[in-house]
């Protein structure tokens, strides 16, 4: 199956350890990440727990620490790290030449 | 590089935990060999004591599986005994044949349990307790035979006897002292818990000397005899009369033993190859019974086989407690009292409570409970931290309730509290989820209980109930510790004085030279350690080490409070409280514009806009034009003020204008954690002064200064620091004690628990004695504030951080 690929912005448009919103108007706005050694993820910008602002949170190794409860998140699976049980849903994401691109249906 | 081989013989808790750690450190450093001479991975021994009575099954109390050696790639031979060490080829051999080389070797082998030397010792029916093979025995006999005797009244000969009983048997405990628990407990609290095991059908022979175990017709023990001639029936004997270190194989390889494996500080034996760990170890003298000292040995001997090379096993008290049912005993510290030691007791036999505390030197060093422990967490905090108690001296008996705490941190009742009651009241945790938590996961550390459950993770005013109900299930097995010795995180083993030493030390100024030079864990930290490094970088190096934003909470990052749904709050900096019709005009324009749905004046003296969207916050901010409040920040946040003698019939000083100026010298102040200041201008105190970080009281003749007040979780008042005369004296001398603070509280540590942990008599020589000192204080504060800018102008000038608050669209950013 061929993915529709869309560009979304440039990796230096996300600050190392930080994350962006992207808005959308048909669906849950999504956090994409870029962590200390420049890997790029995306999820749901919604915590499993309360639905926090996943994309608000402090990015460390490969997770995100929700900033409202503190639940750690994976960024490549979207799952809550034990003991905490639950998963944001992750959307695929690629770095080519320095843009990021997202998988959107 | 090729591995090095590590062995270690005896695969009990002491060994294992050396080992989890270990592998924390450096999982890759060794190829791991363990020989265990039971057939079973590594289960909790204390819990052996419930699995008796049947309230815990055997499975339940396993705490690492053979999976977990397996997942760790560390070879383990079960049931093999270690008999020889060939310390020349650096090969152990066991009984079996089997053999390892080791580059280091590891003794772990526990302890044994006394035998006394009386014909019949080696009947059939004749026990001891100690390992599952023991519990499987009794539980055998219980089944079969009737008359059980334990010789020995400690706690291991009770908890045994309490569970024969359990299980149906009739059972006579014989003990040599006069009363029983003669190491724990005085004559008078020993007979209330004699009565009341009484009461449950045990019976007593105190004073009693065995002499003979006597065999029936068919071999197995029939009765004991005693000395005076008096013989009962038993059909099993439990010897439960203590133990004695189990160092033969040491010592037959000729490693120095002396009543246990003779060790130095770094845990190592005289073959500095090898070291040793748990009760066979002998430690400047002492060996240990009890598993939290074998933990704290644990963690020594991982960071030294990591090479860290730098942990030392200091002992510190340790704590008992009877695991019977409905028995409520708790022992800590030196309960014995001796020389030089007060003792304060409180007696209520007929309400069945009994109290014993020891003083020495205006500190606790040791305490007895029986019938009411609630306060057994709090007393043992109390010996271990080392507190001055003379304040509290009226209210110590009467426990931590008494001492007027109105959070949870001092609602000590984990004993009474019912199964389904709330213990950490943010996450919705109550009291058996912990309980079950603790016992299924084999939990030791409020850390690992905090993991798993979640109870006390969030505002931590839990933590002390938390503390006990670990404390109630695992007894002196619970590692609880003052925050100053206990580690960041996961990510290192040091504390956070460590790590601020080693900061200024090694002129650290950046996180990525600070987890290098501490040899973290983790790349990159993760979000407890990298907030409270950020700080003591900024704080130990203003102007040199640069703020890094992505170490910081959210709010800290975009000077606003995220709310439950995800928008912010703005609370706008109102000097002293003190606001003008201009301002409260822009303030309402803002809120219409901006459609802000609440808006509302806060317990500080200012106003706040609850509900704004995140991309309307540089806009917001522009349309007032007033400095950011710093509500959101572990910073300066107000100064309260009442409208003093400008206005005020009793008013002695103009504490308006002495708080605005405050406000002003203090804008921008990062601290470890949030200050907050008030100023009244008489002694009445409408500014609240007595519960902020420093409060200042004008009277006739000047100022009074107050500090290490709270109003918060739990509410402490502000102590007396000093009176002075002119307005610049005020500026001084809190300026100089919140710099101090600056420099040497730790991360979220507010004034109060500071100035708690290093002493008023501390404070008062750095910032009244020592003149020079205090300005230089004073000039090292100004020095660092003269970096700092309102963070809310810089954003709406643009440039910084626009990253922050513009959302990303498809539409705008594929061109
Ligand atoms: C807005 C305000 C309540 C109000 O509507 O009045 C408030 C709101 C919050 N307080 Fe407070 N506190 C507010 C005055 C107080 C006061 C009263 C005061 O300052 O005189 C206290 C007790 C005094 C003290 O701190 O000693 C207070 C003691 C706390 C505490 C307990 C602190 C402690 O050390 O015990 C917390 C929890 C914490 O900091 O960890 C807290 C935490 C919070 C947080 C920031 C919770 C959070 O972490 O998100 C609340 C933000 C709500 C939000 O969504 O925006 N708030 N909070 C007050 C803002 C004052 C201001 O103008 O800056
Ligand atoms: C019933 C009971 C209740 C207890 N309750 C508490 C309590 O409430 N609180 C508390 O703090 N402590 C309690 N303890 C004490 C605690 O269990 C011990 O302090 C702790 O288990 C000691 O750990 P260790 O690793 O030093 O020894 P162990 O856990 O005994 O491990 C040593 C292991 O080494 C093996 N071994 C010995 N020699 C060799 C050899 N040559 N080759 C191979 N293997 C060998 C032994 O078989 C054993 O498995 C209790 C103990 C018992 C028995
Ligand atoms: S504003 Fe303060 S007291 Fe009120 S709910 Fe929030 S943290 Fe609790
Ligand atoms: S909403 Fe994310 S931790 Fe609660």
């Amino acid at each position: 199956m061929s993915r529709n690929w869309k560009t979304i912005c440039q990796l230096n448009d996300i600050p190392a350890q930080g994350a962006r919103v992207l808005k959308r108007d048909d669906g849950d706005d999504i956090a994409i990440f870029r962590t200390i050694d420049d890997q790029v993820f995306a999820l749901v910008d919604k915590c499993p727990h309360k639905g926090g602002p996943l994309s608000q949170g402090i990015v460390s190794g490969r997770t995100v620490t929700c900033p409202l409860h503190n639940w750690n998140i994976d960024l490549a699976t979207g799952e809550a790290c034990a003991p905490d049980e639950g998963c944001s849903g992750h959307i695929p994401v690629k770095l080519e030449a320095g843009a990021i691109f997202l998988a959107l249906d | 590089m090729k591995k090095l081989k590590l062995v270690m013989v005896g695969n009990g808790m002491a060994g294992v935990r050396t080992l989890e750690e270990l592998l924390k450190l450096t999982p890759e450093l060794y190829d791991i060999t363990v020989f265990g001479a039971e057939p079973y991975a590594n289960y909790n021994r204390i819990l052996l004591s419930p699995v008796l009575t049947g309230e815990q099954t055997l499975p339940e109390i396993m705490l690492n599986d053979v999976d977990w050696y397996a997942e760790h790639g560390i070879t383990l031979h079960l049931g093999k005994e270690v008999v020889e060490i060939d310390r020349g080829r650096r090969i152990v051999r066991a009984a079996d044949g089997t053999t390892a080389e080791y580059d280091r070797l590891l003794l772990a082998t526990g302890s044994n349990p006394f035998i006394l030397p009386v014909p019949g010792k080696e009947l059939d029916g004749v026990v001891t307790f100690r390992d599952i093979h023991d519990v499987n025995t009794m539980i055998d006999a219980a089944a079969k035979h009737r008359h059980a005797v334990v010789i020995g009244g400690g706690l291991l000969g009770l908890e045994a006897a309490n569970g024969l009983a359990a299980r149906g048997m009739k059972v006579t405990v014989v003990h040599l002292g006069e009363w029983l628990l003669d190491r724990q407990l005085d004559r008078t609290a020993a007979a209330m818990l004699q009565d009341t095991l009484q009461e449950r059908g045990l019976s007593f022979l105190l004073q009693k000397q065995t002499a003979e175990l006597v065999a029936g017709s068919s071999g197995r023990v029939a009765s004991v005899r005693f000395k005076d001639g008096e013989e009962v029936p038993a059909d099993l004997v439990v010897m439960a009369v203590g133990i004695r270190p189990n160092f033969s194989l040491a010592e037959q390889s000729g490693i120095y033993c002396d009543r246990g494996i003779v060790v130095n500080d770094f845990m190592q034996t005289f073959d500095p190859r090898v070291y040793a760990v748990g009760e066979c170890v002998s430690h400047r003298g002492v060996s240990y019974g009890l598993v939290a000292p074998l933990f704290d040995m644990a963690k020594v001997v991982a960071n030294h086989l990591a090479n860290f090379g730098i942990a030392r096993y200091v002992p510190a008290a340790t704590s008992t407690k009877l695991k019977v049912t409905g028995v409520d005993l708790f022992s800590a510290g030196n309960f014995m009292g001796g020389d030089g030691h007060e003792e304060i007791t409180l007696s209520d036999p007929v309400g069945g409570i009994y109290k014993k505390l020891i003083v020495k030197d205006d500190k606790l060093v040791g305490a007895c409970l029986y019938g009411d422990t609630a306060d057994g967490g709090w007393y043992f905090r109390l010996i271990r931290e080392g507190h001055a108690i003379h304040e509290m001296r009226e209210q110590l008996m009467l426990g931590e309730g008494a001492i007027g705490d109105v959070g949870h941190a001092g609602q000590n009742r984990a004993m009474g509290m019912s199964d389904d009651a709330e213990v950490c009241g943010c996450n919705g945790v109550c009291k058996g989820s912990i309980v079950k938590a603790i016992q299924e996961k084999g939990l030791f550390t409020v850390d690992e209980v905090k993991k798993h459950t979640k109870a006390a993770s969030s505002c931590g005013s839990c933590t002390g109930l938390v503390e006990q109900i670990l404390i109630n299930c695992v007894g002196g097995a619970a590692d609880v510790k003052p925050k100053s010795e206990k580690a960041i995180c996961g990510c290192t083993d040091l504390n956070h004085g460590q790590v601020r030493q080693a900061i200024r030390e090694q002129h650290l100024t950046s996180l990525a030279d600070t987890f290098a030079a501490l040899d973290w864990r983790s790349v990159d930290g993760c979000s407890s350690c990298r907030p409270a490094i950020n700080y003591y970088l900024i704080s130990s190096w203003p102007g040199e080490a640069k703020d890094d934003p992505q170490s910081r909470f959210i709010n800290e990052r975009v000077h606003a409070n995220i709310q439950k749904d995800g928008t912010y709050s703005v609370i706008p900096r109102m000097w002293g409280g003190v606001t003008n019709p201009s301002e409260l005009r822009r303030i309402a324009d803002v809120a219409d514009k901006y459609d802000i749905p609440m808006v509302k004046v806060t317990g500080g003296q200012r106003i706040d806009l609850l509900g704004v969207k995140k991309e309307d916050l540089p806009k917001v901010w522009a349309d007032l034009d007033m400095p950011s409040g710093h509500a959101y920040g572990k910073s300066l946040r107000t100064v309260k003020t009442c409208v003093g003698s400008e206005f005020c019939r009793f008013g002695t000083q103009d504490s308006t204008q002495m708080g605005i100026d405050l406000e002003h010298d203090l804008f921008g102040m990062w601290s470890p954690a949030k200050v907050k200041l008030a100023v009244s201008g008489c002694p009445r105190n409408c500014s609240e002064a007595g519960i902020k970080d420093v409060g200042i009281i004008g009277v006739d003749s000047g100022w009074e200064l107050y500090i290490g007040g709270n109003g918060g979780i739990k509410t402490e008042v502000a102590e007396f620091l000093c009176k002075v005369k002119t307005h610049d004296e005020v500026m001084v001398y809190s300026g100089a004690f919140l710099q101090l603070y600056r420099e040497e509280a730790f991360y979220l540590e507010r004034t109060v628990h500071y100035l708690h942990r290093v002493g008023m008599e501390y404070i008062k020589q750095r910032v009244l004695a020592d003149e020079a000192g205090r300005n230089e204080l004073y000039a090292r504060l100004k020095f660092a504030l003269s970096f700092e800018q309102d963070p809310w102008a810089e954003r709406t000038k643009g440039g910084v951080a626009r990253h922050e608050f513009e959302a990303l669209s498809i539409e705008t950013v594929t061109a």
